[in-house]
């Protein structure tokens, strides 16, 4: 389902990239400390579990490279509703779907069952955007990925903890 | 005479022949020594020893011949300084000739070439013809790590005693086929070499001489440019040591090599480690070429150097929002720190380039970028500053910073300010720097952070942190310009607290105060500040304001913060002790007296909280008083609690006698506390007025029924003069009666709890200093947790009895506290408490848990590791138990040993998962945090125990995920993605 060259060999397509500041850890609040009040799941939480994903061919998080952000995650907890939408480097990047499917998984991975969750390119920023959706969008499609090897090689290494 | 003489010599000789014969055929090392001792005592010569080894080192067999050369060198290589030249130049010939020799002997004649290259007296041409033979008789290369080090070893001795001058190229061939080198010795290598050996070896050879440059540069260029990320290492350490000997002559061709490599690693690499050991490798060449001394005619390399790094790095500094800018800014600062002359030379280029740059970008992250690096130039001016005195560098550009500064400091963006606040303390740190109208500007400022609002708190605290470091150096400054406004706005708080307004006052009133106290870093400044910070606790207490206790607390923090401060002034720390307690008494003492106009302040004054608070001001104001000043000061207050003695206090007509340990009201017994933190604070050698009444006094107290706070902090008070006191007769009389006492109270009756909480701090206090009663104690502790009415408390006090504690007993406060009082209570008690675990009835069971839960909580990780195998079961007994503290602590102490001995944990998977899982649905938030904690560190497990359990495990794990507390969500979602990783490819 990801065509274009491979992550890890080759000329990088953007070398030396737009860099930006990490935001720091969520700080606790009493609320959150206390036992009886319960927290609801906001846009914040949501965009916890995807700042750190590691960007393919970068090494750089999606946060430092601004592929997502916060004011791009819709969330409702009562509805059990997630949109996430990420930001290309550059419109012709040929990580758009990989960068895309790293981020449905580790939100598969990491929210309740409950939730439906909506992965998609920022409008207007990506030159194949209506064909990526698509891709992210169909369940059959992600599962098949998963069971490719080298594909779920390289989003697990895009999930892991930075060493 | 003659015959006399001869005769003398055959008894020594005939002893060595003996002591030849035990080493080497008998196989005993002593005898080497031995020998080695008798040389050098001069009971007979190295010819002599060589004489009587004959035979055996032409003995056919070559284990004996080895046998018999190892003699030799082991003694030449103690004696090779008795050693004459004639000598010296025999024996090396013999060696030279030995290098032919079996292979087994090989080892020893590398010895004793060794002992040789240390010779003083080794005459010229020698040492190439020792080097010559070792390369054409030996592979080198082949031999076994022990030998390669000892040839190094020798080519080191030789280059460091004499120059080779021919041979230059010959030896850097001979050496530098090594590097870099990647071979790594086998972990069970009999010699203990380990890699980083024959690296540094190597490396001492290859930087030992300037002669080596011009082969060794390109190699070392060649290397840093491979792929091999050791190599790169290895070469730019190498390269960091040759500078140290290298001058401008050597590194002068190959400079704009040796940069482009430089930059190029420090650009791209993914590496942290290649990026510190580039930059460290251009600050030796740096220091080195500003160090070389130059020849009148000759060009100074530095400043064409530096001009190339400039224009490869400048222009990264314009783009703050790329990648480059951050290596390009680090590898000018590497440079600019190398010397006075590349710092200014640096400097005087970047500062305007960036100084414009500020003014060209608008966005506030951006502005932030550059305001760091400024930062970093700044801060590497602070280095050479002292040295330079005509010129200051930074003094032509010092308006323009200042004003930058001040844009930072006024920007919403809270990094940007938190860079211009960092940036302001550095400017201040540099002697003559700014103006008293920048003060002025700068004072304002800091004024302002002080009061921002709760969301930029990191500014806040900046911003006392900065104004704490220049009060120490522009005092006037601030006394003119930020006390009185801070005393205005204590005045203007004053009232509004008493109008009672909203949170935003209070929130203000707190930073006021706070303001206060971090500028309290000059003595000149404490005689303004506390006078304000007392008047104010004077003016709660007549009543004029509505203060809760939180005020008061308030009020004593900023008064201890002060006291922390003064502790290393003596002149200020006494000023502090004698203004702060004598007002700090009369006030506790005041509230303390019966009245009929109980002021609401007068009780507050009296609370737990509020005792506590003000115990940890007269504990800090104490602890650094010196012997005679503290004596002084125990004078006044020891007569005040015990006579009633009030003479010392500021205000001091009270309707009637303060009398805490006779019949005085609750009250007045309350500020025992107070004594407490005073006396349990002196230095040791402070001597006690009416010592014995006082202890008795304390005793009887801690005993009565009245409040626990009393009775508790007389406990307190007594144990922590117990733990101080000299052993002796005294020390064993009040021993006695506390014990009589505990016994007494605990038999029956009302004060069975007091006489548990005597108990528990006098075995602290015994257990702190290792006295020998304290295992008695122990033991009578122990038994108490199985009693129905006190075993729970008494399971708790073991978390007391392995904890630090803060008022009394503290290493702060003089008390003896031996550093290992944990590790040794563990080792005596531990076995007692598994015992008594298995003994004790059903329902006492969970006391022993607790109780041993504290211990094993507050022991270090490797003291219980070895323990583990014989506590591990009763861990996992503990984490069935339904008490959650238990639970807890039972879940910390797993979590790092699941970490650190995954192999024996293993076993146990089975009930570890369940009983995780299990518990991560306990009521408890922080049992649930700790038990996913522990589901995490499971994944640390070989991959193979753990690839049956994944399935289950992931998801069980999709429940916490909806817990309704983000904390524990949090540490669900990190175990869950790691189980995900288990066995999977890429991870």
């Amino acid at each position: 389902m990801v065509g274009g060259g491979g992550a890890g060999g080759g000329l990088l397509e953007n070398a030396n990239p737009l860099i930006y500041e990490r935001s720091g850890e969520r700080p606790v609040t009493a609320g959150e400390e206390d036992e009886q009040v319960p927290d609801s799941i906001d846009a914040r939480e949501i965009f916890d579990l995807i700042r750190s994903i590691n960007d393919p061919e970068h090494p750089l998080t999606l946060e430092e490279l601004n592929v997502v952000e916060q004011v791009r995650v819709q969330v409702s907890d009562p509805e059990s509703t997630v949109a996430v939408a990420f930001t290309p480097t550059i419109p012709h990047c040929s990580m758009a779907t990989l960068i895309g499917l790293s981020i449905k998984v580790k939100l598969l991975r990491s929210l309740p069952q409950r939730f439906k969750m909506d992965v998609h390119i920022t409008p207007g920023t990506h030159a194949s955007e209506h064909a990526v959706n698509k891709q992210l969008a169909d369940k059959e499609r992600v599962a098949a990925a998963l069971e490719n090897t080298h594909l779920l090689e390289v989003v697990n290494q895009c999930l892991s903890a930075r060493s | 005479m003659a015959a006399a003489a001869a005769l003398e010599a055959v008894a020594p000789t005939g002893a060595l022949w003996g002591l030849v014969q035990d080493f080497v055929m008998g196989q005993q090392e002593g005898p080497a020594d031995q020998v080695a001792a008798d040389v050098k005592s001069g009971s007979y010569t190295v010819l002599q020893v060589v004489e009587a080894l004959g035979s055996s080192l032409e003995n056919p067999e070559p284990r004996t011949r080895a046998r018999g050369i190892q003699l030799l060198s082991q003694v030449l290589l103690q004696c090779h300084s008795l050693l004459l030249e004639k000598e010296v130049v025999h024996l090396i010939l013999f060696y030279e000739n030995r290098l032919k020799d079996h292979h087994l002997v090989i080892p020893s004649v590398l010895q004793g070439l060794r002992a040789l290259s240390l010779c003083v007296s080794l005459p010229p041409g020698l040492a190439v013809s020792v080097l010559k033979a070792i390369f054409q008789e030996v592979h080198v290369q082949s031999l076994p790590q022990v030998d390669r080090h000892t040839v190094y070893s020798i080519i080191t001795n030789f280059m460091r005693t004499r120059e080779e001058g021919p041979f230059v190229e010959e030896l850097f061939e001979v050496t530098s086929c090594y590097f870099p080198i990647d071979f790594t010795p086998p972990p069970n290598d009999p010699h203990g070499i380990q890699r980083e050996d024959l690296i540094l070896s190597l490396r001492a050879v290859l930087a030992s001489t300037p002669r080596f440059a011009e082969f060794l540069l390109p190699l070392l260029i060649e290397k840093v440019d491979s792929e091999i990320l050791s190599a790169k290492l290895d070469s730019l350490q190498t390269l960091n040591a040759c500078c140290s000997v290298y001058g401008q002559k050597e590194l002068k061709d190959f400079l704009p090599s040796l940069w482009a490599s430089v930059r190029r690693e420090v650009f791209q690499t993914a590496s942290e480690r290649v990026e510190a050991e580039g930059l460290a490798a251009l600050h030796s060449l740096t220091a080195c070429l500003s160090r070389s001394v130059l020849r009148a005619d000759a060009e100074d390399l530095l400043d064409s150097f530096l001009s190339n790094i400039l224009q490869d790095c400048r222009h990264h500094l314009c783009e703050p929002d790329m990648k480059l800018v951050w290596p390009s800014a680090k590898l000018l600062q590497a440079a600019a720190g190398a010397s006075a002359r590349a710092c200014d030379h640096i400097t005087s280029n970047v500062l305007p380039l960036l100084l414009e740059q500020f003014h060209k970008h608008s966005q506030s992250n951006q502005r932030r970028t550059i305001l760091e690096m400024i930062l970093g130039f700044l801060k590497l001016q602070q280095k050479w500053s002292c040295e330079d005195k005509d010129e200051r560098p930074l003094s032509g550009f010092k308006d323009q910073l200042c004003s930058l500064v001040f844009m930072a400091l006024t920007d919403p963006n809270t990094q940007l300010q938190l860079v211009g606040i960092r940036t302001l303390t550095v400017l201040g740190a540099q002697p003559g720097l700014l103006s008293s109208g920048d003060l002025e500007l700068a004072v304002g400022h800091l004024y302002r952070l002080s009061f921002l609002e709760e969301e930029s708190q990191s500014c806040r605290v900046a911003a006392l942190e900065a104004s704490g470091t220049l009060a120490t150096l522009y005092p006037l400054a601030f006394s003119s310009h930020l006390v009185p406004k801070l005393a205005e706005e204590l005045c203007l708080g004053e009232s509004d607290l008493a109008r009672g307004d909203g949170p935003t006052k209070h929130s203000q009133h707190l930073c006021c105060l706070q303001a206060l106290s971090a500028v309290s870093t000059h003595p000149s400044l404490v005689k303004e500040t506390l006078p304000l910070l007392l008047q104010h606790l004077c003016q709660m207490n007549k009543g004029n304001m509505a203060a809760g206790p939180n005020e008061v607390i308030a009020v004593c923090q900023s008064l201890q913060q002060v006291a922390e401060k003064c502790q290393l002034d003596p002149e200020s720390c006494w000023y502090f002790h004698q203004t702060a307690i004598p007002c700090l008494l009369a006030l506790a003492v005041q509230a303390s007296m019966p009245g009929k106009e109980h002021s609401v302040l007068r009780k507050v004054l009296l609370e737990d909280e509020v005792l506590a608070a003000m115990v940890s001001v007269i504990g800090t104001a104490t602890t650094h008083l010196s012997p005679d000043l503290a004596a002084q000061s125990v004078a006044r207050i020891v007569p005040l609690f015990l006579d009633g003695n009030i003479s010392f206090l500021p205000e001091n007509s009270f309707p009637c006698r303060f009398q805490p340990f006779q019949d005085g009201s609750s009250g007045q017994r309350r500020l025992v506390a107070l004594l407490m933190a005073f006396v349990c604070s002196l230095p040791r050698n402070v001597e006690i007025p009416q010592l014995n009444q006082l202890m008795r006094e304390l005793l009887e107290l801690s005993c009565c029924d009245s409040c626990p706070f009393s009775s508790t902090a007389a406990a307190k008070c007594f144990a922590g003069l117990l733990n101080k006191h000299p052993a002796g007769q005294q020390l064993d009389e009040f021993l006695q009666l506390a014990v009589d006492k505990v016994e007494a109270g605990l038999g029956s009756g009302p004060c069975r709890t007091q006489a548990f909480t005597l108990l528990l701090w006098v075995t602290k206090a015994l257990l702190l200093r290792y006295h020998p009663l304290s295992s008695c104690l122990t033991d009578r502790l122990m038994g108490l947790l199985s009693d129905p009415e006190l075993g729970p408390a008494a399971a708790d006090g073991f978390s007391l009895l392995m904890s630090d504690c803060t008022d009394v007993l503290t290493r702060a406060g003089h008390a003896e506290v031996r550093i290992m009082f944990r590790q040794r209570f563990f080792t005596d008690n531990v076995p007692a408490l598994v015992q008594g675990f298995h003994a004790a009835p059903q329902d006492v069971k969970p006391n022993y848990l607790k109780g041993l839960s504290h211990v094993l909580n507050r022991l270090p990780k490797p003291v219980l590791l070895p323990e583990l195998p014989t506590l591990l079961s009763l861990l996992l007994e503990a984490l069935s138990c339904p008490d959650s503290v238990v639970q807890l602590s039972t879940l910390s102490c797993l979590q790092p040993l699941l970490l650190e001995a995954p192999q024996v944990m293993s076993l146990h998977i089975d009930t570890l998962v369940t009983k995780f899982l299990n518990l991560s649905s306990s009521p408890s938030m922080a049992v649930r945090i700790a038990a996913l904690q522990c589901m995490h560190a499971l994944t640390r497990l070989p991959t193979p125990v753990l690839l049956p359990y994944k399935p289950q495990v992931i998801r069980a794990l999709a429940k916490p995920l909806d817990d309704k507390k983000r904390l524990v969500r949090k540490e669900a979602v990190s175990a869950r993605g790691e189980w995900f990783l288990l066995g999977s490819p890429g991870s």
